[in-house]
């Protein structure tokens, strides 16, 4: 009995002098850099859930709200309406880069310096073919749609209604509640001169010549009739900004029968849409650097030396799978629902 | 060593294909579902909604588990990348609620002011 107390002692005695205090143990059987690329991982991902809920959060406190499917409907060389298909296109590019990362991983394990090279480079291609569509996407909502960070034009109808003709008598063109609307902006001769013009004489904003409408993606919304300049006309009320409110009569609700225009959509949409696909995209551009980076280092053979299969090269790939893993929230969150 | 490699090209193969037929029953889902491929056919909101986040959590398993190896990794690391994000279930249920109530205090306001202009 009193033996086997001590043998056990010293049993314990040993494990841990040459165990846990001597270091060198792997609880997790993986290298530093790896944990640590995980632990940033998973506090990246906690900045992009708080990110995508205050979208959601404001979203369910507002009455209406942009419906995407007609927010995301262009195509680059292509009219008319298509829902979602440029976002599924980029959806594609980033998942089949998602896919040559976890090629260059593999062939990273096996110490095939070349395979690793030729997958990592098809990465970078996807990355910035990713890129390249959100400019794409991007330049059409700020330059053709004129959707900025404090303006959204993009509006809902609460209500079914009709919309009124140049003489302002009802028209044929009707519209049902939680349809979306996009509020067309004109170019104004000059921006500012109406604007004073506005303010000392009121009928002189109306003599403005030469603004015509700006043709957006969006060709269905209004057949492209032109106003003078700004002002209150039987059909539309134009902005000093250009913004062309079309006016309508709801059949239902509060407003019923009363001529209204259209309202901007909830603020908040542009500033979420920029600023979170703008993360995003800001972690796929640096994503991009750092496998050029490393791809410099494969290729000059610096890994070779280190005998480890290649960790780096898995390191920027658990980086690049995050980046995959982000967007496919936010393409649940922004596109789908 | 060789045998491994061959049978980890395999599975990532199967998890893009998996990845890209998901992908495209999300998107025909969102389509079909708000009336675009069947005339005049909508779907039940959020029946529709439900299976699009399913359909998504899917996916963010394929991605973790297979292209970032997590199936792989011990338990430890495991539970200790995994256990955290669950906190977030409850943000999203608090703050999604949260949200619903701030709407509930606009249409208040709204109605009282309506209130008081007629009085």
């Amino acid at each position: 009995m009193n033996t086997d107390t001590t043998d056990i002692k010293h049993t314990d005695h040993d494990t841990t002098a040459n165990g846990s205090w001597e270091g060198a143990a792997f609880p997790f059987k993986v290298g530093y850099g790896k944990l640590m690329i995980w632990y940033f991982l998973l506090s990246d991902a906690f900045t992009f859930a708080g990110f995508l809920i205050a979208y959601g959060t404001l979203r369910f406190s507002m009455p209406s709200w942009p419906v995407p499917d007609y927010v995301f409907s262009t195509f680059p060389f292509l009219e008319g309406h298509h829902p979602l298909l440029f976002v599924t296109f980029m959806t594609f590019v980033l998942l089949f880069s998602s896919f040559t990362m976890i090629r260059a991983v593999q062939e990273g394990h096996r110490e095939n310096r070349r395979g690793v090279a030729i997958w990592m480079g098809l990465t970078i291609i996807g990355g910035l073919g990713f890129l390249g569509c959100q400019a794409w996407e991007w330049t059409t909502l700020i330059g053709g749609e004129h959707m900025s960070l404090t303006t959204n034009p993009f509006g809902t109808h609460t209500e079914s209604g009709v919309y009124l003709n140049t003489d302002g008598t009802p028209s044929e063109e009707t519209f049902h509640a939680g349809s979306t609307y996009l509020i067309h902006r004109m170019h104004l001769a000059d921006a500012h001169e109406v604007a004073d013009a506005h303010e000392s004489d009121h009928g002189a904003s109306h003599e403005v010549a030469g603004a015509e409408a700006h043709d957006a993606g969006h060709e269905d919304a209004h057949g492209g009739h032109s106003y003078a300049g700004a002002g209150d006309y039987p059909d539309a009320i134009v902005d000093e900004r250009g913004y062309i409110h079309r006016k309508f009569i709801p059949s239902e609700g509060e407003n019923a029968g009363k001529t209204i225009h259209e309202a901007f959509g909830p603020k908040a949409f542009g500033a979420l849409f920029f600023f979170i696909t703008g993360f995003h995209g800001f972690h796929v551009f640096s994503g991009v650097a750092f496998l050029l980076i490393i791809l410099i280092n494969v290729l000059s053979g610096l890994y070779v030396a280190r005998k480890n299969g290649n960790e780096m090269v898995e390191k920027i790939g658990l980086y690049w799978h995050f980046v995959d893993l982000v967007w496919v929230f936010v393409f649940l969150v922004f596109y789908l629902l | 060593m060789a045998h491994e490699y061959t049978a980890a090209k395999k599975i990532a193969t199967k998890t893009i294909i998996i990845l890209a037929v998901v992908t495209v029953l999300e998107v025909m889902l969102a389509l079909t579902g708000k009336g675009y491929i069947i005339e005049g056919w909508h779907m039940t909101p959020w029946i529709m909604h439900i299976s699009m986040i399913a359909m998504s959590a899917y996916k963010a398993y394929l991605i973790v588990f297979e292209f970032m190896h997590m199936k792989y990794e011990a338990k430890g690391l495991k539970l200790s990348v995994i256990l955290p994000t669950a906190l977030l279930i409850w943000a999203v249920i608090a703050f999604l609620y949260e949200g619903n109530a701030w709407k509930g205090n606009r249409d208040t306001v709204k109605e009282l002011s309506k209130i008081e202009a007629v009085e």
